[in-house]
């Protein structure tokens, strides 16, 4: 117990120690004052012409966006869908079928990295290299290009323009991804993690028997896939292989890497406002889910399961879906980190997990995944919730609201709370038709209320664009990959839209200078007010559905009942 | 049209080139450049022969070895290719169970495995599936509980074996990240040494 808590310190400790510098660099980079690969830069943007020089309205920074992901999810269709007759495909892998191809465009391309396929058994080398890696950065930088545009419209004085979105992306991925992959896909190969072009090797075992071993350029891809909040592994039980993740200090440094950049982004975002002062209070907000998240989960995972105790000493724990090597604290920690950034890598089958465990890490990605949350759109799906907040105090004090001095009026308003109908449209509308249908109940493995927690988990996470699943559930039908893909989609652009939009409004409002009856957006008040806002919006919008699902297998568990 | 086009397909185009093309493969040179060993599975040989990987756990049914954790991988059934059959430590196709805490499956399983030890309750990771399907580890606690076993087909006394599992703990790294854990094939590896 007090080595698990002094395991959690050292991660949040180094996780703060890391974000603070790098994400005073980002800010130095959405501000063009890093230059030193500027040649690269140049020679990338030159195709393009004089359109990824000038400044560009919401409007066509959403354009470009969109006309960016779209490029995107066709080549890596066509890639997986003709991987074939591709490259360096030693294993022979069949090209995908129609709808998983669709459904794993898109999961990549909106940075949810949702995977109804085992990669092991499913890709050849290049759609993991050319297809897959390449979208891990391009869609994290997407994220990273939002964030820096929206930062720029709520600080702008009367401006039109929100940046470019062509340098943007660019920058993002050469002066801030790249290097950081780079490095850290070296101290990954290090610490075990092979990279290698070939397919596999045959071993004869101790007592004889044959085992092939899955090999692939396997670190390159899991140091972009942890540092872009992308998730997607390169096996099919993600970071719980243990080519993967080696040892427990690779785990350590992967846990850093997933929530790094998000962290980092409160404090770009405060320096680009021109006020540190409201990144801390964002921070804050959402150290304070992540701490409570992080101690109930461990707490649930400690319940001693009545149905196993007589066999289990219970001071060892849930350790089904567990490897030895992290043991419980570190598959919380992962579990809390990965669903609150939004990654959605695994190093234990969350499946698995004790009903209040798999409750916790479901509801993370129900908030919104803006507890930190994805690269970029973590930060700018919080701020939905500030601009929901600040209008409630100003419903409270009978003041027009204001935010960081720019007067929040109705179109702002409505478009925040638009996105409001987001996660529950994605998940409750969604599940609600594929259990109608059927299929639901055709693809999930548990029966009793822990299947229904399967069918949530799986439209959650699509929705918050998280991409962890309950593995148990067959996602890889016709209709959960179309539905699924289409939940991605929604829960990407219907955010990403009318956050520029709103950033686009502000950047063209006055700042009114603070005064008495200012309410400030960086007190203690404010981060309490937040952080209750989030959580009454998730209450009340999932707690039903929750009592039916992991609830109800929790009492049931406590009573003895197996199903 | 042109507007958003022309940028969209230049850049995807070349950043494929930098990040899905230069970047693995200049990550794999160099890796193994630095660190062949690792960057090719952490491959253990005996007497010239593959044997297995450091990282990746195998399975063991016979009396003489310690045994790994319950494995829930699987591979196609050779008679029905639709279907599945249980194939545990299978390197080529890792998985989890997935059954939840309610599960009438697992709490079987549970029960069965118990069974083969006799008496209880056992540390959890000897009776329970890892993530993977590939935990190369036990805990030192489970690795124990087998000694008895291996002492009586092997004729070695416990003590001798507790001292060889106690030997080959790892501690936490760092000293305080992770868990002491004992590597099973490595053990297993040692045990033939001493008496094959």
């Amino acid at each position: 117990m007090t080595s698990d808590l002094v395991q959690a310190a050292l991660y949040f400790g180094l996780l703060i120690a890391m974000a603070i510098p790098i994400g005073r660099y980002m800010a130095s980079v959405f501000a063009g004052q890093a230059q030193f690969l500027a040649p690269i830069e140049r020679v990338i943007l030159a195709p393009a012409g004089t359109i990824a020089r000038l400044d560009q309205r919401w409007t066509a920074y959403a354009l470009a966006l969109l006309a960016f992901n779209a490029a995107g999810f066709l080549l890596l269709f066509l890639i997986l869908r003709f991987q074939h007759l591709l490259p360096f495909n030693p294993a022979g892998m069949e090209p995908l079928s129609g709808h998983l191809a669709f459904n794993t465009a898109i999961s990549f391309v909106t940075n949810t990295n949702w995977q109804s396929y085992g990669g092991e058994t499913t890709m050849s080398h290049f759609s993991q290299m050319a297809g897959l890696t390449t979208q891990n950065f391009v869609s994290a930088a997407s994220g990273m290009a939002v964030a820096a545009a929206v930062a720029r419209g709520f600080a702008g004085r009367q401006v039109k323009t929100l940046g470019n979105f062509w340098q943007d992306l660019v920058r993002s991925t050469l002066y801030i991804l790249l290097p950081m992959s780079l490095v850290l896909a070296l101290v990954f190969v290090a610490l075990g993690v092979p990279q290698t072009l070939q397919a596999s090797v045959d071993a004869t075992t101790l007592e004889g028997a044959k085992q092939t071993i899955a090999l692939g350029p396997v670190a390159s891809q899991i140091a972009i896939k942890q540092l872009g909040t992308n998730g997607g592994g390169f096996f099919n039980v993600n970071s719980a292989h243990p080519f993967e993740n080696p040892t427990a200090l690779a785990n350590l440094f992967s846990m850093l890497a997933i929530l790094a950049i998000p962290v980092a982004f409160c404090f770009t975002y405060g320096r680009m406002v021109g006020d540190r002062r409201q990144g801390y209070a964002l921070f804050a907000a959402m150290g304070i889910m992540l701490l409570v998240a992080f101690a109930a989960l461990y707490a649930a995972e400690r319940i001693p399961n009545p149905l196993h105790s007589a066999l289990i000493d219970p001071a060892t724990g849930n350790m089904e879906g567990k490897e030895v090597r992290f043991g419980l604290v570190n598959s919380v920690l992962w579990a809390v980190s990965t669903t609150a950034a939004s990654n959605g890598s695994v190093n234990a089958m969350h499946d698995s997990f004790t009903p209040l465990g798999g409750l916790i890490a479901m509801l993370n990605i129900q908030l919104g995944e803006i507890v930190y949350g994805g690269v970029g759109v973590g930060l700018t799906g919080m701020l939905l919730f500030v601009i929901l907040t600040v209008f409630l105090a100003g419903l409270m004090v009978g003041r027009t609201p204001e935010y960081l001095g720019k007067k929040i009026e109705a179109r702002e308003v409505k478009l925040a709370a638009l996105t409001l109908l987001v996660m529950p449209l994605g998940v409750l509308v969604l599940a609600a038709l594929a259990i109608a249908t059927g299929t639901a109940q055709t693809s999930v493995q548990d029966a009793g209320p822990h299947g229904l927690s399967e069918v949530l988990y799986a439209y959650s996470s699509a929705t918050g664009n998280n991409g962890s699943a309950f593995a148990g559930f067959n996602a890889n039908t016709v209709w959960h990959n179309t539905c699924l893909g289409l939940a991605m989609l929604l829960g990407r652009f219907g955010y990403i839209i009318p956050i520029l939009a709103i950033a686009g409004s502000l950047a063209g409002k006055k700042i009114t200078p603070a005064s008495a009856g200012t309410f400030p957006t960086h007190g203690p008040v404010f981060v309490t007010l937040l952080v209750v806002t989030i959580l009454i919006v998730g209450a009340l919008t999932f707690l039903p559905v929750l009592a039916l699902g992991p609830i109800a297998e929790h009492v049931s568990m406590l009573v003895g009942r197996t199903f | 049209m042109n507007t958003y086009l022309r940028p969209a397909l230049s850049i995807l185009l070349l950043l494929t080139l930098i990040t899905g093309v230069a970047y693995p493969f200049a990550m794999t040179g160099l890796a193994q450049m630095l660190f062949p060993h690792a960057a090719n599975g952490s491959l253990i040989e005996r007497d010239g022969k593959l044997v297995g990987s450091a990282l990746i756990g195998q399975n063991f049914v016979s009396e003489r070895y310690f045994h790994s954790r319950p494995s829930a991988t699987s591979t196609a059934d050779p008679v029905d290719a639709t279907k599945t059959i249980d194939a545990p430590y299978n390197a080529a196709s890792s998985s989890g169970s997935n059954l939840g805490s309610s599960s009438k499956a697992l709490k079987d399983a549970i029960v069965e495995r118990a069974a083969a030890y006799g008496q209880g309750p056992l540390p959890a990771d000897l009776v329970t599936a890892s993530g993977s399907g590939l935990d190369p580890h036990l805990s030192p606690a489970a690795a124990l509980v087998q000694v008895t076993r291996i002492a009586k087909s092997r004729g070695i006394p416990v003590d001798a074996l507790q001292r060889m599992v106690e030997g080959h703990i790892e501690g936490r790294e760092l000293g305080v990240i992770g868990q002491p854990r004992v590597n099973i094939l490595v053990l297993n590896l040692a045990l033939d040494k001493i008496k094959p």
